[in-house]
């Protein structure tokens, strides 16, 4: 079980949270065409290593933010809120 | 006869006897003991029969590490298997039987499988019964699990009661004896949140076994009393500091689960056993554990006893024992010399160097065989024999946790990697002696202090002494069977075979041999194969490595992962604001996801097609209502509302106006249909969205995930108020009859049109007016303030509403033509379900680029249409398949299907291919499940009330 911390509330367990996916893709502007909506949709990296997802802590404050994790070792470097960087 | 109670200080209270049963046999034992330790006493040998060979087997440790003495305790509901009699507290009228014998223990049939023991080789059953397929299942595998299994579950229910504990602190320490004691005392006096687990019913762990310890050890009892648990087991460690543990109470147990900064792991070492041949003989035991035996239970486990070992802490037992008054006639030791070889001497010992066990004989042990120093051989008579190979720091809990463990040369062990949060303290980190331990333990947590900012003082610690020397013992290679792993019968042959025929890697060895398996998941033997494995492939031990370790570190029941968590509790059950109404007024329940709703209305239970029909003919003939608080609704606020919602709809919301409704039908971004429903505008900068049942949280989830992450500039606020309104269909063509005098306004057509929205006082209630239908017939639904429901509800049926439950109102949907969760079921879009001019042309919203793939607008997609049999009377099932007549290619497939209260006999809606084009065809909705093959009519999705005449009326 993991343990998120969440930008508005501090640390929570998983189970309070609803993962929301990949946060690195950008939603295409809405003249860019099928194929840059397929890629948005369908295609995602799955990286052994260092990865910036979406949770939202949908048993909590509902914020959704952003969360640095490393998939392989399951660290969590960092979260921050939508549109933040992470160092 | 041969283990005896001695009269002797001891941590049991022989004043205190206690009467259990092993077997259908009467014994007792006494207060402080262990069900093994008790049953030593009474000179039990043979306690259980091996997995495979069914080989006689005897106890061989004192701990969770046991990997023979498993029992079954308890009877009926309480019967638990497999549980390690080597930590059974001892209880009044404890009931415990052996397992894996038939018929008894004594005499087991199924021993013979020893005979054929060399017919049984590792692989086995993958090699032997693969032909002909069919026989596994009927011959073979009931065969096998009749001769093969450990104990019987509980066929009935679990009468113990679980539940969890949360719990939180900064430093946890795992284990209570001389390290951990040390380290929780050190951290308590820091003032760190500490919390203390030991798993045995005494605490003190190695500090037990010494009387000169008893107090250091109450003076650090008494600094941790308040965060030790005792009686509990780390079952399991988790990423990010969580673990879990399981306390054993009276009546059932506790799982805590326990997050914190720092784990001192100060689990001890197990200790390990030797392979050579014949080391599975009842009478051969872990050095240890005898003196666990003696000094903890007074219980001498032999009359006459030899040590095999290469280390001195072993030697302890065999001083131990000669002190108690025990023959001790040899030590057999692989050492040349060794420090206490002396002293042993000067006990009378015969002390064997550079010499190994290399035989054993009889049922219960009888005699061994040594090889001296020089090659020859000496038997010697002994009824048991104690053997150390060494010790194995226990790090499962870590190693589940992830944390990396790294090969010791010095200690002939895995010990933990350096990690942030996870450090392990005495025994269990390769220092061994209690001494040297207490000290550890002390210094690992003035790290694990330092680490979180708190600067701690070192504890009070007894005068140090020598951590004792040894080396380790794997395999001595003999002629016989030397076993790795006494649970599941593996020998150290099996695993040179496993190398042979490919499989190497320690975890291809490890299934193919069953090695490590079993309920103790090899604690005792699982290095001493590794070195086996190493040996048979030329490598270093170090590089061979362990298996996997995975939760759990011991057998646990389900009830204790459970917790609180069965039956009603098992999953939330939602209830309607008005359940108890409905329940009063015969409503039957159906469960829809977690909601408990009204499927019909009878008071006598009867939920047959004709109760259905009179709630719909109510509604077509004169009002119904029914409760329809379960669907989702969600407030929507903000100047960018509308813009909001033109971009989370298909539809366009921005251009309602004040007052209105409109029904809005919601993509995913993959363009097939996600959910619809109703939304109302109740200000400029004001909406409600309803969504259906089923797509409540999702539909919330989605609005929530866009707003924050794609359109964050938005300036608009949601809120869920599904749990906030009871809402209540009113339909029938009498509606506007029964409502109008309950409302402060004008509901005449003109001032109130269909799709008209606002705010209404209805029965005394403020509250909400939407002029909307699923029905098709003249309808309002109603929403008021849940806590104030029931006197709305009720004015509705005291002015002749009839109340219908979902069953009718399925009826007047499907007569309807309109869609729920059968139609709209994430494979079908917009065009299939008719829908397609509700599309926006221009403009951004979710699923608009990717709606237009060309496979999502082909002619021939499954498209929504009515089907009616050609015999009204012929029942159409709900998910048969449509084939054309004579054809056995599906071209679709039913939905929903009715009986129908308006136009008499069955109706169905389905997805057919190009079924729009098809309306008038006549094909076969077929039910190979039923048996049935019913000639249906294509038709519009829309049975009645085509053009919308009687919503306006």
């Amino acid at each position: 079980m993991l343990r998120i911390p969440c930008p508005h509330c501090g640390v929570a367990d998983e189970a309070e949270f609803r993962y929301r996916g990949d946060a690195s893709v950008t939603r295409p502007p809405a003249d860019a065409g099928v194929d840059a909506f397929h890629d948005y949709v369908f295609l995602r990296d799955n990286p052994a290593g260092w990865h910036l997802e979406w949770w939202q802590h949908a048993h909590g404050c509902r914020a959704t933010f952003q969360v640095k994790r490393h998939t392989v070792s399951h660290v969590i470097a960092w979260s921050g809120w939508p549109g933040e960087a992470p160092p | 006869m041969t283990g005896r109670r001695l009269t002797r200080a001891a941590r049991i209270d022989p004043a205190q006897p206690l009467s259990f049963q092993f077997d259908g046999r009467a014994f007792q034992g006494v207060a402080g003991d262990t069900l093994a330790s008790a049953l030593l006493a009474a000179g039990e040998r043979v306690v259980g029969r091996s997995f495979k060979l069914h080989r006689p087997r005897g106890i061989v440790t004192a701990g969770p590490e046991e990997p023979n003495a498993l029992v079954e305790l308890g009877e009926g509901g309480f019967r638990e298997p497999n549980v390690p009699a080597t930590i059974v507290e001892l209880a009044e009228g404890l009931v415990a039987r052996s397992q894996n014998r038939w018929p008894s223990l004594r005499f087991d049939l199924m021993a013979i499988a020893g005979w054929f023991a060399p017919l049984l080789p590792a692989g086995f059953y993958y090699k032997t019964f693969t032909w002909p397929a069919v026989s596994w299942e009927t011959l073979y595998e009931p065969a096998i699990r009749r001769a093969a299994g450990l104990g019987r579950v509980a066929e009935l229910p679990d009468p113990d009661r679980y539940d969890v504990r949360h719990r939180f602190c900064d430093v946890l320490v795992i284990g209570a004896g001389a390290a951990g004691l040390a380290a929780a005392a050190r951290s308590v006096a820091a003032g760190a949140r500490t919390i203390l687990l030991d798993q045995d019913f005494d605490t003190g762990g190695g500090t037990l076994l010494d009387p000169a310890w008893d107090p250091w050890r109450a003076a650090r009892l008494a600094a941790v009393s308040d965060c030790l648990l005792a009686r509990t087991t780390a079952i399991a460690g988790f990423d990010h500091g969580v673990v879990a543990a399981v306390e054993r109470r009276v009546g059932g147990q506790r799982l805590h689960l326990i997050r914190t900064e720092r784990i001192v792991l100060a689990t001890g070492a197990v200790e390990r056993l030797p392979a050579f041949p014949g080391n599975d003989r009842p009478g051969v035991m872990l050095a240890g554990a005898a003196r666990s035996y003696l000094n903890r239970f007074a219980v001498a486990v032999g009359e006459r006893v030899a040590l095999f070992a290469g280390n001195d802490e072993a030697y302890l037992a065999a001083f131990d024992l000669v002190a108690a008054g025990v023959d001790v006639l040899a030590i057999i030791d692989p050492r040349p010399t060794a420090a206490p070889m002396a002293a042993a001497r000067d006990a009378g010992i015969t002390v064997f160097a550079d010499a190994a066990v290399v035989a054993t004989k009889g049922r219960t042990l009888g005699q061994i065989t040594v090889r001296l120093s020089g090659g020859q051989r000496r038997d010697i008579g002994v009824d048991t024999l104690l053997v150390s190979a060494g010790y194995s720091p226990q790090v499962q809990v870590a190693s589940q946790a992830r944390v990396p463990l790294v090969w010791r040369p010095a200690i002939a062990g895995y010990g933990l990697a350096p990690d942030p949060r996870w450090q392990a303290a005495g025994a269990a980190a390769g220092v061994f002696g209690l001494s040297a331990a207490a000290a550890d333990g002390d210094r690992v947590a003035g790290e694990v202090l330092a680490s979180l900012g708190r600067a701690s003082a070192p504890g009070a610690l007894p005068d140090p002494a020598p951590s004792p020397a040894g080396v380790a013992i794997f395999e001595v290679t003999a002629p016989g069977k030397a076993f790795v792993d006494l649970q599941h019968d593996v020998t150290a042959d099996d695993l040179r075979l496993a190398v042979r025929e490919g499989y190497s890697h320690v975890e291809h060895a490890k299934r193919y041999t069953t090695h490590g398996m079993g309920t103790d998941q090899g604690k005792i033997g699982g290095l001493t194969g590794s070195a086996v494995l190493a040996a048979a492939r030329g490598l270093d031990l170090g590089a061979v490595g362990l298996p996997r370790m995975r939760p759990y570190t011991v057998g646990t029941r389900w009830g204790a992962l459970a917790g609180a968590d069965v039956g009603v509790a098992f999953k939330p059950e939602r209830r309607l604001p008005l359940h108890r109404w409905h329940q009063a007024h015969g409503a039957v329940f159906v469960k829809i996801g977690l909601w408990l709703r009204p499927l019909v209305y009878s008071a006598t239970g009867d939920t047959s097609w004709g109760s259905v029909l009179d709630e719909a003919r109510a509604v077509r003939q004169a009002v119904g209502v029914t409760d329809v608080s379960s669907l989702g609704k969600i407030d929507v606020q903000g100047p960018d509302a509308g813009v909001f919602l033109d971009r989370v709809y298909a539809n366009t919301f921005s251009t309602l106006a004040v007052g209105r409704a409109r029904y809005g039908l919601m993509l995913r971004e993959d363009g097939f249909v996600f959910d619809d429903g109703t939304t109302s505008r109740l200000g400029p900068d004001h909406f409600v969205i309803t969504t259906t049942t089923q797509k409540a949280d999702e539909v919330l989830l989605h609005l929530e995930w866009h707003l924050a992450t794609v359109w964050p500039d938005l300036r608009v606020s949601l809120a869920s108020v599904a749990d906030h309104w009871a809402q209540f269909a009113l339909a029938g063509p009498r509606a506007r009859e029964v409502l109008a005098p309950l409302v402060d306004i004008d509901l005449a057509p003109a001032a109130f049109p269909f799709m008209a929205a606002g705010a209404a006082v209805i029965a005394g209630v403020q509250g909400r007016i939407f002029r909307i239908s699923f029905s098709g017939e003249l309808a309002y639904e109603v929403a008021v303030p849940a806590r104030q429901a029931e006197p709305v509800w009720q004015a509705l049926v005291d002015g002749g509403a009839r109340p219908y439950g979902l069953d009718a109102l399925n009826v007047l949907r499907v007569e309807k033509g309109h869609c729920t969760g059968a139609e709209l079921n994430g494979q079908t879009t917009a065009a299939d379900l008719g829908l397609q001019r509700m599309l926006k042309k221009s403009g951004d919203f979710i699923g608009g680029t990717l709606s237009t793939r060309p496979a999502l607008e082909a002619a021939d997609r499954l498209q929504l249409v009515g089907l009616r049999p050609v015999d009204p009377d012929r029942r159409i099932r709900g998910g048969a398949q449509l084939v054309c007549p004579g054809a056995t290619a599906s071209i679709g497939y039913v939905t929903s299907t009715v009986m129908s209260a308006e136009l008499g006999g069955w109706l169905a809606l389905g997805l057919v291919a190009g079924g729009r084009a098809r309306i008038g065809e006549r094909i076969v909705a077929a039910s190979p499940v039923y048996g049935e093959w019913v000639e249906v009519t294509i038709t519009s999705p829309h049975a009645i009330d085509p053009d919308n005449t009687r919503v306006h009326a």
